[in-house]
């Protein structure tokens, strides 16, 4: 028996969401005293494998194939179920990223196997096997028990802290073959951005809403990100005017997201809004409107003119990063 | 070509989220019940696909697994367009349950293209269209932003990491939506009101299954800590108070 936990490599590289998810995976082992295992499709390099290692996992299973190099869910959940049961899995931990929502219902059907997504912590109790998870798009967390054997959970991002152990883990690569009457999809185009950072995986987003007026006044808004290795976002509105691009867009329709730091400026942070928003370590809203009900939700606030205030915390950043 | 649209109920997006005293189910009082945002998404772009003749779509129907007491929302989809409705008369506290249900009628009644949400806000359970799919081993196309039908064939992109993927899936298939797939959802006109109360709704018994999980609980975030609220004429303080108190920047 084993923890199996499912971490997807870009391009051969690993980020901080695959130790996440290891340290979480080592965790839950620890506490059903079983051996942790990760297991990887494609090919990862070498120190790559070795770092994913350390975050307290025995064993790594990279999987190689041909045409394997983008996801189809019928074969990717084909081989991920294979390899389930093969170390007999107890349970199976995927991310609540978009891989992970393709293949854990999937995977689900396959091994017979309850199912908790967007899972924000340790199961609450393992006997019987309870878990927290997100529900009402934010605004409650449920606890949910699965029942069967093999249980199958995927893991918010930034939910869970990492924890490296400077272990070493085994590495075993191995073949597959996958069926090939499964592979139906077919990939015609990619259209990618390389090198950006993903507002997924940012520690500090910044964010703007209809009350920047317009798309011209978004130069400091910038200008903060930039400064804050930080990625940037937007309410609805703002994506819907096209005055920002729809993959910034955050809320119950658009990204859902937990940085450390989220800054809504100009933002009157609707329910919707903070639906994917809330669970950010910190809130700091810029507003005009000292009711904006987004003071609520935030733990730090500006009252004034986002227009104003921008070009001073601009300043007052790059004051602190030349101490 | 015919569309099935799975389509759940949820509160409206602005309702205060309010549970029983014991924490153990949802507080429905005075709560208004629609269509999941994203169901309702895919219920327009499925009948945009049936306005376009190029398409081939000659039929468009909505599938819901739940009591009678949730046929109102069902008419809605009726009213907004849909040709007829399947409701599968059983409660829908588990996904694995839901799944089994509607691929069974997927299965009495094949359809070309199936679509689903990518969650329901309510549970956030991301897993029906999935199930379904693995249910019936259909493929499945997950984060779909866009469906088109050119020449008998379906045409999707989907949200990967920092941009999109276009590809091509034979039918029938799922394909699970997100945003992007179309602009606005459609409203009902009144024309479409009237007309949806005989539009065709055939209730379904469930078949037998047992749900794999079971929801014991619900708890309400902890609440936040008061704003600190910082002089716009002074945002150093912020930033100090970010980097020495907060510690995050
Ligand atoms: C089904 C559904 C789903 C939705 N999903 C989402 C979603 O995913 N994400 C989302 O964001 N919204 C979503 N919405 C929309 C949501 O309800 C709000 O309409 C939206 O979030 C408002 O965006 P906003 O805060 O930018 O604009 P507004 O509500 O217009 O607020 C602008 C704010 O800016 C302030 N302001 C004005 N001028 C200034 C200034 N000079 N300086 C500083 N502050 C200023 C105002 O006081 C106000 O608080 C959804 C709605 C529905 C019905």
């Amino acid at each position: 028996m084993a923890i199996l936990v499912f971490t997807e490599n870009w391009e051969g590289k690993f980020k901080k969401l695959s130790y996440e998810l290891a340290s979480y995976a080592a965790r839950i082992a620890e506490m059903m005293n079983l051996p942790a295992m990760a297991l990887t499709i494609g090919n990862p390099d070498p120190d790559e494998l070795e770092k994913l290692g350390h975050y307290g996992l025995k064993k790594i299973l990279v999987a190689h194939g041909k045409n394997l190099g983008t996801l189809d869910n019928q074969v990717y959940a084909s081989i991920i179920g294979d390899i389930a049961l093969q170390v007999s899995a107890s349970v199976l931990i995927l991310s609540n990223n978009g891989t992970g929502k393709a293949l854990a219902p999937r995977l689900a059907v396959r091994l017979k196997a309850g199912l908790a997504s967007g899972v924000n912590g340790l199961p609450i109790s393992t006997e019987p096997f309870v878990l927290r998870k997100r529900a009402y798009s934010g605004n409650a967390f449920a606890h949910v028990a699965i029942h069967t054997p093999v249980k199958i959970l995927t893991l918010s991002q930034n939910s869970f802290e990492l924890i490296d152990k400077q272990s070493k883990a085994e590495i075993e690569t191995f073949q597959v073959t996958p069926d090939s009457n499964l592979m139906k999809t077919k990939v015609t185009d990619v259209q990618k951005q390389t090198g950006k950072l993903l507002l997924t995986d940012a520690e500090i987003v910044v964010s703007g809403g209809r009350g920047m007026k317009s798309p011209d006044n978004w130069g400091p808004l910038i200008e903060l990100a930039d400064l804050l290795g930080a990625a940037l976002a937007c309410s609805r509105p703002v994506s819907d005017e096209g005055w920002r691009s729809h993959e910034e867009h955050t809320g119950q329709t658009g990204k859902v997201i937990a940085p450390n730091l989220y800054f809504a400026v100009g933002i009157s942070g609707a329910t919707q809004h903070l639906a994917g928003v809330s669970s950010s370590k910190y809130i700091v809203a810029v507003n005009t409107d000292k009711d904006a009900p987004v003071f609520e939700a935030a733990q730090y606030g500006i009252v004034g003119d986002a227009l104003k205030v921008l070009p001073k915390l601009v300043e007052a950043v790059r004051e602190m990063k030349s101490k | 070509m015919k569309i099935l649209v799975c389509m759940s109920q949820v509160p409206d997006t602005t309702t205060k989220v309010r549970f029983t005293p014991d924490g153990k189910s949802f507080d429905a009082t005075g709560v208004q019940w629609v269509i999941n945002p994203w169901d309702e998404l895919s219920l327009t772009r499925a009948l945009e696909l049936k306005d376009d003749a190029s398409t081939g779509v000659t039929q468009v129907t909505v599938a819901h697994v739940g009591p009678v007491g949730n046929e109102p929302t069902i008419r809605k989809a009726l009213a907004i367009g849909a040709d007829d409705a399947i409701r599968v008369n059983t409660e829908s506290n588990d996904a694995f349950v839901v799944s089994s249900q509607l691929a069974e009628a997927i299965r009495q009644n094949p359809y070309d293209i199936i679509l689903c949400g990518i969650e329901s806000c309510d549970f956030n359970g991301s897993s029906v269209g999935g199930m379904v799919a693995e249910m019936l081993g259909y493929p499945s196309v997950s984060a779909v932003s866009s469906l088109k039908i050119e020449n008998g064939q379906a045409i999707l992109s989907r949200e990967i990491d920092g941009g999109k993927e276009i590809l091509t899936v034979p039918t029938p298939f799922v394909a699970i939506v997100q945003k992007g797939i179309t602009k606005e959802p459609r409203i009902a006109a009144m024309r479409g009101i009237m007309v949806a109360r005989t539009k065709p709704l055939k209730v379904m018994e469930p078949i037998a299954t047992e749900p794999l999980t079971s929801l014991l609980q619900f708890e309400k975030p902890q609440p936040r800590a008061a704003c600190k609220l910082i002089d716009a004429e002074n945002p150093q303080q912020l930033i100090e108070l970010l980097q020495n108190e907060a510690k995050v920047i």
